[in-house]
This record gives C-alpha cells, sequence and structure tokens, in this order.
C-alpha cells in the first residue's frame, strides 16, 4: 500500500517572537526538515527614500534613524559622509572622534542586542536581561548628547549638532572600564554552553564563495573566513588613526557569527577608549556659515549669522550635481548610501544600501535542509532588523 | 588591479565597444554601457583576474521623466582583492525589458525585485519577479517621479465590513513642496530683469 505524502506549508509570522520584527516566513516542511523558505517583507515599509527625496538634506537626517533603530547613528554617519564627499567639506577633528565614539556605541548597542536576543531564540533568558541593563546605559549617553535616547538625529554634514555635554567623556569611559566584565559575564553564560552551542555549531554554513555571492557584509562575511572591514579597507573620519583588530570566523556558522560579534564589542571599547584619550577640545561642527547654522547668542548679534540661521532652516544649504556612493561599516554589515543631488537643496535621489536586505534574502539558501527548530537560530544570527530591510 | 587609472585603461581596452564612457570620481570608476551589453560586463567584471568584482553590492534606478530614455540602471560591484568600487550604468526607456542578473549573481534576485516594485522595470529570465516591499495587491511604481508622495489610497479598518478596506487618500491639507529662492544670487524676477538689462548693454 502506497500513501500519499504531501508537504506542509508553514506560515511563520507575521507576528512572531522569534521574526524580530514583522517577517513573514512561508515554510514549506517535509516533516520537521525545511525544505523552502519564501520571506515576505516590506510590512514594514515606510517610503524612507521617496520621503529624503521630498526633504532637505538636513531634514534627511532623522530618517536614518529609523532605519536600523537599534544603532541609529551609524546610519546618519554614512550620509553625512556622502553629503560632506560631494560639498567637499571636512569635518573638525574633535568631531570625527564624537562620531568614531557614537558609531561604536552604536555597535555595542546593536551586539548586545543580536547576541542576547539570540541566545533567547535558543532558550536562555539570562543573558538579554543582563545586556539590556548594558544598552539602557549606553542610550543615556546617547541622550546626553543628542537629547534622545533612540532616535538620535546627531551628525551633520561637516560634524555634529552639538559639543558633548559636561562629565559625558568621563562617564563613558567609566563605562568602558566595567563593561569588559559584563561581557565576559555573558560569555560565561553562552561560549561554552552545551545548549548554546548544540543549537549554533553547523547551523547555518556559509562558504566563502556564497557569501560573496550573495551580497553578504559585516559580520557575515567575516564569520566565514573573509577579512573585509570597511573601517580598515575603506577607512572614514578618524578610523586610520585608530588601532583595532578585525575578528575573524572559520566555520561560517552560526556560533562563530557569535563569536566574532562577541570580539568585536572588545574591540570597541578598545576604540571608544583610544578616541577619549586622544580627544582635544575644538570645533564639532563645520565653520562655513552656509552649511552648519550659527551658534544662538551671534544670532543676536550679528545680522549674518540671523540670515544664514533663517536661510538654513527653510531653504538649506544647496549641493552642487554630482552623484556619489558611500558605505559605512555599520554593526550588520555594509550600509550604504547612493546619493545624486542636483544643484538643489533636496537630493534628486538617495538610494539607501541596507545589509540585512541581502542577507535576509539568502534565507531559502541558508535554512534548506535544516529543521523547523533552527529557523530562529540562524534568523537570529542575521541580525535582521526590519527598519532597515524594509526601509 | 589596485590603480585606478590602469583599472579603467584595462576595462577600455578589453570591453571597447561595449563601453560608451568611462569616468573616475570620489574614487569610483563610472562605466557607461547599453542594455545588450550589461551580461557581457558583469561577466568580464565579475571572472577577470585584473578585476575580480565578485560581488554586487547594489541595483537601483534613477528616474528622469523629462527625458526620452526615462530610466538610469545603476549597478554598484565591490571588488575585495582590489579594494575598488565600480558603478555600471546605462539609459533605458519606460517599456523596456532590461536582462537580468541573477544567473551571474545569486543576490541579484531581490534587488531586481525591488527595482521591479518601486520603478515597474522588468526583467528578462528573472525567477520569480514578484513585487517586494509593497503591499499586496499595491498599484502603481512609488519611486516614480510622477507618484505623488502621499500615494493614491489609504486602507483602514471598516466597522461596518468587518475587514480592512482601501480608499482614495483623503488629506485635509496637501503635501506642499515650497520652492525657495536663494537670497545669495537674487530673487528670479530680478535675476531676469538683470541678466535680460545686460544682454541689452
Amino acid at each position: 500500500m502506497t500513501k500519499k505524502i504531501k508537504n506542509l506549508n508553514l506560515n511563520f509570522g507575521p507576528q512572531h517572537p522569534a521574526a524580530h520584527g514583522v517577517l513573514r516566513l512561508i515554510l514549506e516542511l517535509d516533516g520537521e526538515v525545511v525544505e523552502k523558505a519564501d520571506p515576505h517583507i516590506g510590512l514594514l515599509h515606510r517610503g524612507t527614500e521617496k520621503l529624503i527625496e521630498n526633504k532637505t538634506y538636513m531634514q534627511a537626517v532623522p530618517y536614518f534613524d529609523r532605519l536600523d533603530y537599534v544603532a541609529p547613528m551609524n546610519q546618519e554617519h554614512a550620509f553625512a559622509l556622502a553629503v560632506e564627499k560631494i560639498l567637499k567639506i571636512g569635518v573638525p577633528i574633535r568631531a570625527q572622534y564624537i562620531r568614531v565614539i557614537f558609531c561604536e556605541i552604536g555597535r555595542i548597542l546593536s551586539h548586545i542586542l543580536n547576541v542576547t536576543t539570540q541566545a533567547l531564540d535558543v532558550g536562555a533568558l539570562t543573558p538579554s536581561l543582563w545586556g539590556f541593563e548594558e544598552r539602557e546605559t549606553l542610550m543615556t549617553f546617547y541622550e546626553r548628547a543628542s537629547g534622545s535616547r533612540l532616535h538620535a538625529n546627531y551628525f551633520r554634514a561637516g560634524g555634529v549638532h552639538q559639543d558633548l555635554p559636561k562629565g559625558l567623556e568621563e562617564d563613558i569611559a567609566k563605562f568602558c572600564e566595567t563593561f569588559p566584565k559584563i561581557i565576559n559575564d555573558l560569555e560565561s553564560l553562552l561560549t561554552d554552553n552545551r545548549i548554546f552551542k548544540q543549537r549554533n555549531v553547523d547551523i547555518g554554513v556559509v562558504t566563502k564563495e556564497d557569501a560573496l555571492n550573495y551580497s553578504f557584509s559585516g559580520v557575515m562575511i567575516r564569520g566565514s573566513g573573509i577579512p573585509w572591514d570597511l573601517r580598515k579597507s575603506q577607512p572614514y573620519d578618524c578610523y586610520e588613526s585608530l588601532d583595532f583588530k578585525i575578528p575573524v570566523g572559520k566555520n561560517g556558522d552560526c556560533y562563530d557569527r557569535y563569536l566574532c560579534r562577541i570580539e568585536e564589542m572588545k574591540e570597541s571599547v578598545s576604540i571608544i577608549k583610544q578616541c577619549l584619550s586622544k580627544m582635544e577640545k575644538g570645533p564639532i561642527k563645520s565653520l562655513d556659515g552656509k552649511i552648519s547654522p550659527p551658534p544662538k547668542a551671534e544670532i543676536k548679534q550679528s545680522m549674518e549669522a540671523l540670515i544664514h540661521h533663517f536661510k538654513l532652516f527653510t531653504e538649506g544649504y544647496r549641493v552642487p550635481k554630482d552623484e556619489i556612493y558611500t558605505a559605512v561599516e555599520a554593526p550588520k554589515g555594509e550600509f550604504g548610501v547612493y546619493l545624486i543631488s542636483d544643484g538643489s537643496s533636496k537630493p534628486y535621489k538617495c538610494k539607501i544600501r541596507a545589509p540585512g536586505f541581502s542577507h535576509l534574502q539568502s534565507m531559502d539558501y541558508l535554512i534548506k535542509g535544516h529543521m523547523l527548530a533552527d529557523v530562529p537560530a540562524v534568523l537570529g544570527s542575521l541580525d535582521i532588523v526590519f527598519g532597515e530591510v524594509d526601509r | 588591479m589596485k590603480n585606478l587609472e590602469d583599472l579603467e585603461k584595462k576595462i577600455n581596452s578589453e570591453l571597447t565597444t561595449k563601453i560608451n564612457n568611462t569616468e573616475i570620481k570620489h574614487n569610483q570608476i563610472f562605466i557607461e554601457t547599453d542594455k545588450e551589453d550589461i551580461i557581457d560586463v558583469a561577466i568580464f567584471l565579475k571572472t577577470n583576474q585584473d578585476t575580480k568584482f565578485r560581488q554586487l553590492i547594489d541595483i537601483t534606478v534613477v528616474d528622469y521623466p523629462e527625458q526620452n530614455q526615462r530610466f538610469e540602471v545603476v549597478y554598484l560591484f565591490l571588488s575585495h582583492e582590489f579594494n575598488q568600487r565600480l558603478i555600471v550604468k546605462y539609459l533605458i526607456a519606460e517599456n523596456e525589458v532590461i536582462p537580468s542578473l541573477t544567473s551571474i549573481f545569486p543576490s541579484a534576485n531581490w534587488m531586481e525585485r525591488e527595482v521591479f516594485d518601486m520603478y515597474g522595470v522588468s526583467f528578462k529570465d528573472h525567477p520569480d519577479l514578484r513585487r517586494i516591499l509593497t503591499d499586496y495587491g499595491f498599484e502603481g511604481h512609488p519611486l516614480r517621479k510622477d507618484f505623488p508622495l502621499t500615494g493614491h489610497s489609504e486602507v483602514r479598518y471598516s466597522e461596518d465590513q468587518k475587514k480592512v478596506i482601501s480608499e482614495p487618500v483623503k488629506l485635509e491639507q496637501n503635501f506642499r513642496n515650497f520652492d525657495y529662492e536663494s537670497p545669495w544670487e537674487g530673487t528670479k524676477y530680478i535675476k531676469e530683469e538683470i541678466e535680460s538689462n545686460d544682454k541689452k548693454n
């Protein structure tokens, strides 16, 4: 007697705690083995690129916070760099250090969230409770510098919005002393944990060749053993003068990617320390009144400053006709901005290249042949945030 | 090749007629080609030992509605070996179908779907050309310049019909696009007057 067996179609999401946002994943299952995965994305699509085309360059910055909302300032950085290159303006050295400090804080924010929620997905609750406490401290730094915990709107073309408040540098330095212990605590919970290893080792293996073919970047490509980090290979701001290492994985599985993230957090702490020790007093934004607004006190005294202020906040600055692709090493990979300006005060086109988009697209390739229970583990190690995937 | 100028020469000498124009800007090479040649250009860039652009970073389209050939298709490539970035572009008219790169770069799949969704450009030989970012049953192509910022329809839950319904957008106030003029150049009517006076003199 023969029995006909039909594959089961399973709808994973759009509301599922392990989907890390609004992902609808249609899985074709043969028993418990995944035959095919078809991610449906776009449930968080807000038309960021269209909105940016209709806003001035300064008004476009907050939209970048809302892409990868666990590391907002890294996105702003890419846009600021693109505009700076077209305008051909320099950035004061203090502003460069401030930007790098906050980008590295963003990297730690993102990696804590990813490492701990990945642990949560495979059954460990404690790391996320410990990790979120540190995230809260880091977000307080964001708040003290920019005024908001998440959507900072802090970077500008030519520098940053305002100088760091009194005492913040010391507090960040204190954090750098205490945080390595927290990383060690997290590691003591996970790195040699039998269950964590069983769930992650040899799961979602990416070969070097496929990492290139699927346009992987960031930890996804380094976990597979390709030493590629834009902070080293195409350095921007003051990364060239800093001393840090690039952790590289060996097997390209979920566990190696976890290890890379842990090591990167340690490197980030060392980068922040170096920046704090090298930082000196000085200007924090471009002194060109046609690009960055004048200090409030000056507006009361100077007619020129008043005009600049008025024009900057109505029309905005004009950017000469040009096109450029600029990328930064965001916590999740290569975050790029392809900017086309047409001489007006609004971008003609601003294509955002989000790392998560190409990572999620490989879901079918990664999960084929794995068990259903591996879906959250693989998804967790891809480090997906829907703000940037859906834009 | 490590050197940008050498790389530009190499590409020009190897691909000769397939390349219309090359330019080096902001440390990146910009190449103009034709729709018919994009497959050959992509294969050459990926496989040649001196170029090795093995990663396709992104595909996008720029809309210039006033031109005859309305869309400019843009491909961004990256070479890890030589640490170079390269941008390939070509122009197409509105209803042209362009070749898909999915057989050379698997990652082109979603990028081309996004282009199709946002600009309505179709790809030949694409394995799965569906909309990707917009809603199921969406009409129109949002990133075209003639698509309004506020869209055409909005959805809400209807208490009467007990389901989500789609209606034409109703706005208390339309999106206002102010045209500011630069005081440093003078307002338009004065500027035109000055220019016409200059011509008379």
